[in-house]
């Protein structure tokens, strides 16, 4: 009797600590979240999206240059990213079986587990020593291999679920295998791949690694392609690491913005998937 | 009617020719594609190759001066171009193994919390919550460490370690804020999530006959865990833990922002430090010489190299557990 009831008593203090440890986990988020609203709501205004950082000591400013700078990397990063990620998986889904495509899900797999701050270094020796210069290209570079393994290994599990019985109807219909896949196939899991790219976004928007030796950053409006350009991350990593006390708040500031805009990806992508479990 | 059968071959031949014709002209897009897809799918190895081999190139010179010296060399002298990573190794050998023993425990016993115990649907929203701290920008984590939770542990918990442990080498020194010890905290916070939501999945693979079968014999719902459900997922969660010391090793940023940046190898932890991915981040835009950014390539290397192994380890581990179940690698 009094076994059985030590044993409840371990069972329940066990309990109690796996309890303990769940709120030592939420601690810290919770704390995270406070800061950033409490701080970012009292350094935000107008200005912030407006203006571009004053020098130190100035109080004001905002980072006009690093959101359009972020939004011009995420373009940029796209149209290389989104290509290579939605036809590899193409090729995976549709026509890969046996080693080769098992060799390119491992590469993905692998390149996705890289550090950031290699694919940094990798587009500095591919494109920023052959250009002899900082550039918006080379960060955008970086940021799609970050990108690539995502949009890949998502599109391919989407197209996986596309019954076979679409396929075989369109091809009945003597429509040639290409364009079953991309009018058919693809189009019925389009709102899963979206889920996919809007998750791959939400992860480069808050990259900052790679572009520390590729975009550089830059205090002011770049004005092609070809220049370092700013970033949001790369103002807000800048800033807090600055002693004043003008460029903290600034930097409370970005990340407020950043995180709304992360969180509205990452929820935007949950409608998409959520829709399509529905259906 | 002779005449007629052979004209009547002749239309079949006719028409079969003009069929054949018809159908070598048509062009074809699927070849074309298959092509096009199979030269992006090559480029995700590609890549992988170009990476490695592209930073095997570059940390030559390094590698050709001091050899295999270059991992146990303490000195870091970008004056006298004289170049060792023990200090970065140290660091984040440091940094990461003890974030780790810090957030396996609670990321094991959260994920068997929200499984395992709590009702399902509030143990749906802890993990979501918990999954929305993996997504937070770890230059967020860096900028809350270094402005907050570096400046409370040099006002709270460094004295307090400072006056009450000082006999032990760990805890030697005045407290700075930035120190192993905040590298250590950040670490943690961050590789929570990874370990908890991926340990959550390999938990719920687990089959449920495993449970009835321990609460059949009189478990209680300890013993239960304790006996049929960790250990059919051990693998799995060792893979889990594989995998937050992979993101721990590789994390940048925040680490960059609160360990305080200094070459040096010190037992204590409230001393200051430096991790591989740190010091890439701070010198390699201004690299002052080929052979600086050769050794900074060089790290980098060592980094992707561990980081591979340690990725492909913890691969092997969650798959071989979760494979059964679902047919797929856990993320």
């Amino acid at each position: 009797m009094t076994v059985l009831l030590w044993r409840r008593i371990k069972s329940g203090g066990m309990t109690l600590i796996m309890g303990c440890f769940t709120l030592a986990v939420l601690v810290p988020l919770a704390l995270i979240f406070i800061h950033i609203i409490r701080m970012g709501f009292s350094s935000i205004n107008l200005d912030f999206f407006l203006q571009i950082p004053k020098p130190p000591g100035e109080s004001g400013g905002g980072m006009a240059n690093g959101m359009a700078g972020s939004a011009i990397l995420i373009f940029l990063s796209s149209l290389l990213g989104i290509p290579i990620g939605i036809f590899g998986a193409i090729y995976l889904s549709e026509y890969g079986s046996g080693r080769f495509s098992d060799l390119i899900r491992f590469s993905a797999d692998v390149l996705s587990g890289i550090p950031s701050i290699i694919t940094g270094m990798v587009a500095y020796t591919l494109l920023v020593v052959p250009l002899k210069g900082f550039s918006a290209l080379a960060g955008a570079f970086a940021l799609a291999l970050i990108m690539v393994p995502i949009v890949l290994r998502t599109t391919e599990e989407q197209l996986k679920l596309v019954p076979g019985t679409l396929r075989e109807a369109s091809l009945a219909l003597g429509v040639p295998l290409w364009r079953t896949t991309l009018k058919v196939t693809l189009r019925s899991a389009l709102t899963g791949v979206m889920t996919g790219i809007l998750l791959s976004i939400a992860r480069i928007a808050g990259e900052t690694a790679p572009l520390l030796f590729t975009a550089l950053g830059n205090q002011f409006w770049s004005k092609s392609l070809f220049e370092p350009i700013a970033a949001m991350p790369l103002q807000i990593f800048s800033f807090a690491i600055s002693p004043y006390e003008d460029w903290h708040r600034l930097a409370w500031a970005g990340a407020l913005v950043l995180v709304t805009i992360m969180f509205g990806l990452s929820l935007a992508a949950r409608y998409f998937g959520g829709k399509k479990r529905k259906s | 009617m002779l005449q007629n059968q052979a004209d009547i071959a002749e239309t079949v031949r006719a028409s079969a020719a003009r069929r054949d014709r018809m159908t070598a002209k048509r062009f074809s897009g699927d070849p074309l594609f298959r092509g096009l897809t199979v030269m992006f799918a090559f480029s995700v190895l590609a890549i992988l190759l170009l990476m490695v081999a592209g930073m095997c190139r570059e940390s030559l010179p390094a590698f050709a001066k001091f050899g295999w010296r270059f991992i146990g060399g303490r000195e870091w002298d970008a004056v006298q171009g004289n170049f060792g990573a023990l200090p970065f190794v140290w660091g984040s050998i440091i940094s990461s193994i003890f974030a780790l023993l810090l957030a396996t425990p609670l990321s094991i016993g959260t994920a068997v919390f929200i499984t395992e115990i709590v009702p399902y649907r509030l143990g749906a929203v802890i993990a979501s919550l918990v999954e929305l701290l993996a997504a937070i920008p770890s230059v967020i984590y860096g900028l809350w460490g270094v402005l907050i939770m570096a400046p409370w542990l040099q006002r709270t918990i460094e004295p307090y370690l400072a006056d009450h442990l000082a006999f032990l080498p760990f805890f030697q020194g005045a407290p700075y804020g930035v120190s192993m010890l905040a590298a250590i905290f950040i670490l943690m916070i961050m590789v929570v999530p990874i370990i908890t939501s991926i340990t959550k999945e390999v938990i719920l693979a687990v089959p449920q006959s495993q449970r009835e079968a321990a609460v059949a014999l009189g478990a209680t719902r300890w013993e239960m865990i304790r006996i049929a459900v960790l250990p059919y997922g051990k693998s799995g969660i060792l893979g889990a833990v594989i995998l937050g010391l992979g993101r721990a090793i590789g994390e940048t940023m925040a680490v960059t922002m609160v360990i305080g940046n200094t070459p040096q190898i010190s037992l204590s932890l409230l001393a200051p430090g430096y991790t591989m991915p740190s010091v890439i981040a701070n010198e390699f835009a201004e690299a002052s010489s080929k052979l600086h950014a050769a050794a900074l390539m060089e790290i980098g290397l060592i980094l992707l190299v561990v980081t591979l192994i340690v990725n492909i380890l913890a691969r092997l581990l969650i798959w071989s557990v979760t494979r059964s179940e679902k047919g797929g690698a856990g993320r």
